[in-house]
């Protein structure tokens, strides 16, 4: 792979914080090593911009190794850019070519408020799990591990849903800001384990009334989100969640 | 003399006695105590979720926007549990030994002893929230063996075994959230430690939303913070992990204990630049069909698959004839770095070596071609088939690998080189984590307890893991249970009046600099001074000079540092400002730390003490005792020690050769 | 959880849109089935539509189908609004857009079932008007006609009459194109919104969905077309 240098245009969304009005500006970031992670590339952008008096652009950002699931960038009309699979701080520069314009926006949800720049406030996902996305096992009451011994498919599928980060990219991408995707990866996840059986129902139907209070929107199965996602977590729980919420909802005691 | 508190009697039954006869708090005093958990990883959120569970009103702060992304996150091997479901002859008593062995006899045994015993229920305690551990078709978990061990006792869920627990312990926590128990303050950073008649009593905690400063009374105040990895500026620790919680519980009187015991992981993917951030670690694993070298020729430009055979110089086959790639961790690391300086490093930043897979891909594809009756098989036929035997093996790395550097692993060896990933040392605790400030605790990485010297892999999941669900739930109650008698301190009390006002004239005082330099260019300078004097390898002469070069960065940092923004908003920069701040100060004293320890041992190793074939040279005589420093002022500590009793494991020359 | 929630919950407003879906796709194969008719005048060029006109009158005086009939409607009118009150909900939940709209990771058709939906609305309402309003109602071109003793529309001529127009013909085309693409999607949306998970089922149910939209459309449009172009009558 030949290493290369390159200037670049970027159109990134400035917004002071959340109760304010924002809009884009223009900056111009020279000889950016395609060795560079897109991160990496706005910590040149927020140098170049201390340095010149200016406010750096606010991101998020922790990890930087795909995991944490906090950086969040709408890159040239992607969740996380170009790439497959992937989130903003795996994106390295050599997606990019000298003189290319780069648009970066935020997640763009009323569920997700701006903060300020890039960072918007994710805390309406805390709150969905906190209507059920658990089991109610307190410290001390477990059996032993190998007492229930679990199907290796379902505990299998069980770990790709649970592999979900929480980023949010799913609901970026999807025209109705819809949070299924996210909201069925946890479903799935306990649903497919005994462990999770007791509160199964509840669960469902919890989960689902929080996202739409939330503000969330309904799910069209457009597959947007699945596409975005740097997990790879499948549509098929979406299906799945409906499944639930469909069975638990006919069963319901009243 | 520091006094661990440990229980007397047989090392086996110390942690069942103690627990017999602990002070409790009845459930309806549970509700009237406060307390305070700063950081939400393993340790943190497993902490927050069982005090919860108890019934004490628990208040979690951190600075990320969901307890879910701490960085226990990033852990991707497995943890370690004494469940000898595998029937290999594990046992608790053998996961105590590996682990206090792989301390290089640094660690103390009370503590060890016990994170081994709890180290079942952790498994238990995790498939119970709905962890999805690997499995067996028949349904059992399933087991892999790791570095430094002889059975298989860890338990993983693909490359995301930390994640996975994290989750775990998070839902568990939003659980209590909901319950209204546990009260979640995310986007808060901890900035002081408020102590009333010499007891934590609360913090200060800066909104990083709307910058505003609040107060926040506990009965008593628990840190889970994690490690000071970033000290280095680069390495594989999460942008915002950070020492601060810890470094002003250290300033308010917690002894800080050993804080030159840092591990170097050596397979990371390497710097490719100054523009670097943060740094990649690869499995370990990947050590086991890889060989490592680097050219016979110094500053040699071609490309790796241009140079020959003869001229390659596989120098850890070489030095290290009996163990070749799989020598520890530490050794790996030092040996990588000699041939860099040397002026042997590959990739164009010289600062790497090559981990080659070809031999591999030979190896597998002939054994594959042999087992599929494919005697006649062509070169082309065998190296395909061989590339699929390392992909089934290894595919998600070699993947990452990819993604970062834009290098195909299956064509051309990968370039690694080592990098900082995890900090032993850390605040002094005693057996029940309490630091030497009564009602405050350390758990997880931000205490030095369980590692000793070096970590064993797949030994931090669980030492986080264990303090929160298993350890603090019992010792703090110990503690608050003589709390009882005290209401909560309305947050008017002068003290932390005082507290606040100290937090914002710093503040104040941080932005009023109006200087030239950038944060990051103060922490990089920090990194570079910490990696080069007191990294992999550390002397006298280079700590002398490390701590006056840090002495001499901190008064420019505070005369230079430019911070735009406001106080009263989101300011990214000077979140990062007072975290740098810490950290400046944490370098000068883990040099000290360094220069006081005159012996080699685990993470720690002074050119000076070197057996002849370059092993380090314990000093038991001298050194056999935890390093903890209590802060007396400016570029001013005290050493307080505490003696370690090995009643139980005899300590001997660690000798891998 | 009250019958209301369930149905008024977001999930829940997909389940009204995936069964009243699945019960317009039932209908449109009966539509078809009965339309089809009119290709026996290609077999036997003195049928003059005979056959069909027998399937309608069943249809149009048998007591079971009128009751069903108004089920259908219920049906169509339900995935109406439900439809339009679904597009508007979500896409108020995303008050400041995209400066660049994400359009790689879905098709453009599920993206656009809405405007899909809206250009079919427009096609029905014509197509009300040329065939259900005259045979229910106002009897207009209408001819009376008579097999075995039984006297009933002549829907056969009705359609022959109508089919003249190019600019009809163009209509019922663009109404059946956009019903396609909306059955693409719509078709396999509907039964993963009511729960199908198991891989094996939803790959069917994709190939089954794409099959359906292309030969159920060109059914449709193959009759006007054959009128106009003299295949038939």
């Amino acid at each position: 792979m030949e290493h290369y240098h390159m200037n670049l245009n970027l159109k990134v969304w400035r917004q002071k914080n959340s109760n304010t009005k924002g809009d884009f500006k223009t900056y111009q970031v020279k000889n950016i090593s395609s060795e560079m992670s897109f991160l990496e590339m706005f910590d040149v952008l927020n140098e170049q911009l201390i340095s010149e008096g200016e406010e750096p652009v606010a991101f998020d950002h922790d990890c930087r190794e795909g995991i944490c699931g906090m950086c969040s960038m709408y890159i040239n009309g992607k969740p996380h850019g170009p790439w497959q699979a992937n989130t903003t701080c795996q994106l390295h520069m050599r997606a990019f070519k000298d003189g290319d314009t780069i648009v970066v926006e935020p997640w763009r949800a009323n569920a997700f408020p701006v903060i300020k720049d890039l960072t918007v406030d994710r805390t309406s996902f805390d709150r969905i799990i906190q209507a059920g996305g658990y089991i109610s096992v307190n410290t001390g009451n477990a059996v032993d591990g190998n007492a229930l011994p679990i199907n290796k498919d379902n505990a299998d599928n069980s770990f790709a849903a649970a592999m979900c980060i929480g980023c949010g990219a799913c609901v970026a991408a999807c025209k109705n800001s819809s949070a299924m995707l996210f909201l069925s990866a946890k479903v799935s996840h306990l649903a497919l384990l005994p462990q999770g059986e007791p509160e199964r129902k509840t669960r469902v139907l919890n989960m689902v009334a929080q996202m739409d209070k939330e503000g969330f929107g309904a799910c069209t199965n457009t597959g947007a989100c699945e596409a975005t996602c740097p997990k790879e977590i499948s549509l098929t729980n979406i299906a799945r969640l409906n499944a639930e919420y469909l069975s638990a909802s006919l069963s319901a005691e009243k | 003399m520091l006094n661990a508190k440990i229980p007397t009697g047989p090392l086996e039954n110390k942690w069942a006695e103690y627990k017999g006869h602990c002070k409790l708090v009845n459930p309806a005093n549970k509700r009237k105590l406060e307390v305070i958990v700063v950081g939400t990883g393993l340790a943190g959120a497993s902490a927050a979720a069982s005090l919860g569970e108890l019934g004490y009103k628990v208040k979690a702060f951190c600075f990320q926007d969901s307890p879910r992304r701490a960085h226990s996150i990033a852990a991707q091997g497995g943890i370690n549990a004494a469940k000898n479901y595998q029937n290999d002859g594990d046992s608790v008593f053998r996961l105590f030994y590996d682990t206090i062995k792989g301390g290089d006899y640094r660690a103390r045994e009370a503590n060890v002893h016990r994170l081994a015993e709890v180290s079942a229920n952790i498994i238990d305690q995790c498939v119970a929230q709905g962890v999805p551990f690997a499995r067996e078709y028949g349904g059992l978990l399933s087991n892999r063996s790791f570095g430094g061990t002889q059975v298989q006792r860890t338990f993983y869920a693909a490359g995301q075994t930390g994640q996975q627990l994290l989750i775990g312990a998070y839902q568990a926590l939003e659980r209590q959230v909901a319950l209204g128990n546990v009260t979640m303050y995310s986007r808060h950073e901890m900035l002081e430690v408020v102590t009333i008649d010499g007891k934590a009593r609360g913090i200060i905690a800066r909104d990083l939303v709307s910058g505003k400063l609040e107060r926040h009374f506990g009965h008593a105040v628990l840190l889970c913070s994690g490690g000071y990895g970033n000290v280095f500026y680069l390495s594989t620790n999460a942008m915002g992990s950070n020492v601060t919680a810890a470094w002003k519980a250290h300033k308010k009187g917690a002894a800080f204990a050993n804080p030159c015991f840092t591990q170097i992981h050596p397979t990371c993917i390497p710097v490719s630049g100054d523009h670097q951030s943060k740094l990649t670690l690869m499995s370990e694993s990947l050590r086991n069909d890889g060989r490592i070298w680097v050219p016979k020729k110094q500053n040699d430009t071609r490309k790796a698959t241009d140079i020959p055979e003869e001229e390659r110089d596989y120098y850890l086959e070489r030095r290290y004839p009996a163990f070749g790639n799989l020598v520890p961790r530490d050794v790996a690391s030092r040996a990588a770095k000699e041939r860099c300086d040397a002026g042997y490093g590959v990739g164009s930043s010289k600062q790497a070596v090559y981990l080659d897979y070809a031999d591999a891909i030979l190896r597998y594809g002939k054994i594959e071609a042999g087992k599929q009756g494919k005697v006649n098989a062509s070169q082309e036929e065998i190296i395909a088939l061989g590339k699929e035997v390392v992909k089934a093996k290894y595919g998600n790395l070699f993947d990452m690998y990819e993604k970062i550097t834009g290098e195909n692993p299956y064509e051309v060896p990968m370039r690694i080189y080592p990098a900082v990933h995890y900090t032993m040392g850390g605040l002094w605790v005693d057996y029940e984590l309490q630091t030497t400030v009564p009602g405050l605790y350390a758990l997880g990485e931000a205490n030095f307890s369980d590692h000793g010297a070096n970590r064993l892999g797949a030994s931090a999941l669980m030492q986080g893991l264990a303090d929160g669900y298993f350890v603090i739930p019992y010792t703090l109650g110990n503690y608050l249970a003589d709390e009882i008698y005290n209401k909560s301190i309305e947050t008017s009390h002068p003290a932390f009046e005082e507290a606040e006002k100290a937090v914002s004239d710093r503040i104040h005082q941080l932005m009023s600099i109006k200087g030239k330099q950038s944060v990051e260019s103060f922490h990089k300078r920090l990194g570079k001074i910490m990696w080069d004097k007191c990294g992999m390898a550390r002397n006298k002469e280079g700590l002398e000079q490390a701590i006056k070069e840090i002495q001499a960065l901190k008064k420019e940092f505070w005369s230079d540092v430019r911070i735009p923004g406001e106080i009263n908003e989101m300011n990214t920069e000077l979140d990062k400002a007072n975290r740098v701040a810490d950290f400046i100060e944490l370098g000068e004293l883990m040099c000290i730390d360094a220069l006081n320890r005159n012996e080699s041992c685990g993470g720690h190793f002074r050119e000076e003490f070197q057996t002849p074939d370059g092993e380090a040279l314990r000093d038991d005589a001298g050194y056999m005792y935890v390093a903890a420093w209590e802060f007396k002022g400016e570029h001013q500590w005290d050493l307080l020690k505490e003696t370690l009793n090995y009643d139980v494991i005899k300590p001997t020359q660690r000798n891998y050769k | 959880m009250t019958w209301k929630q369930v149905f008024t919950s977001s999930v829940g407003k997909k389940l009204v849109m995936g069964l009243t879906g699945i019960s317009l796709v039932l209908f449109l194969i009966v539509h078809a089935g009965i339309n089809a008719c009119v290709f026996a005048d290609m077999v036997d060029p003195n049928e003059n539509g005979e056959m069909f006109n027998k399937a309608a009158h069943f249809m149009g005086s048998t007591v079971l189908i009128r009751i069903m009939e108004i089920g259908l409607f219920a049906g169509i009118i339900l995935h109406i609004f439900q439809g339009y009150l679904l597009t508007l909900e979500n896409k108020q939940k995303r008050s400041v857009g995209y400066a660049v709209t994400y359009t790689d990771g879905s098709k453009w058709y599920s993206r656009s079932m809405g405007l899909l939906g809206t250009l079919i609305l427009i096609f029905l309402v014509l197509h009300l008007y040329h065939f259900w309003v005259s045979a229910r109602f106002t009897h207009e071109g209408l001819a009376p006609v008579t097999y075995n003793g039984v006297e009933m529309h002549n829907m056969f001529a009705l359609m022959q009459a109508t089919f003249t127009e190019w600019w009809v013909i163009g209509v019922y085309t663009a109404g059946c194109i956009s019903l396609a693409y909306h059955l693409a999607h719509g078709f396999q949306s509907a039964f993963r919104t009511l729960g199908v998970h198991n891989k094996r089922y939803t790959t069917l149910l994709t190939t089954v969905g794409y099959a359906y939209s292309i030969i159920i459309t060109l059914a449709f449009i193959f009759m006007p077309l054959s009128f106009k172009l003299g295949w038939i009558g």
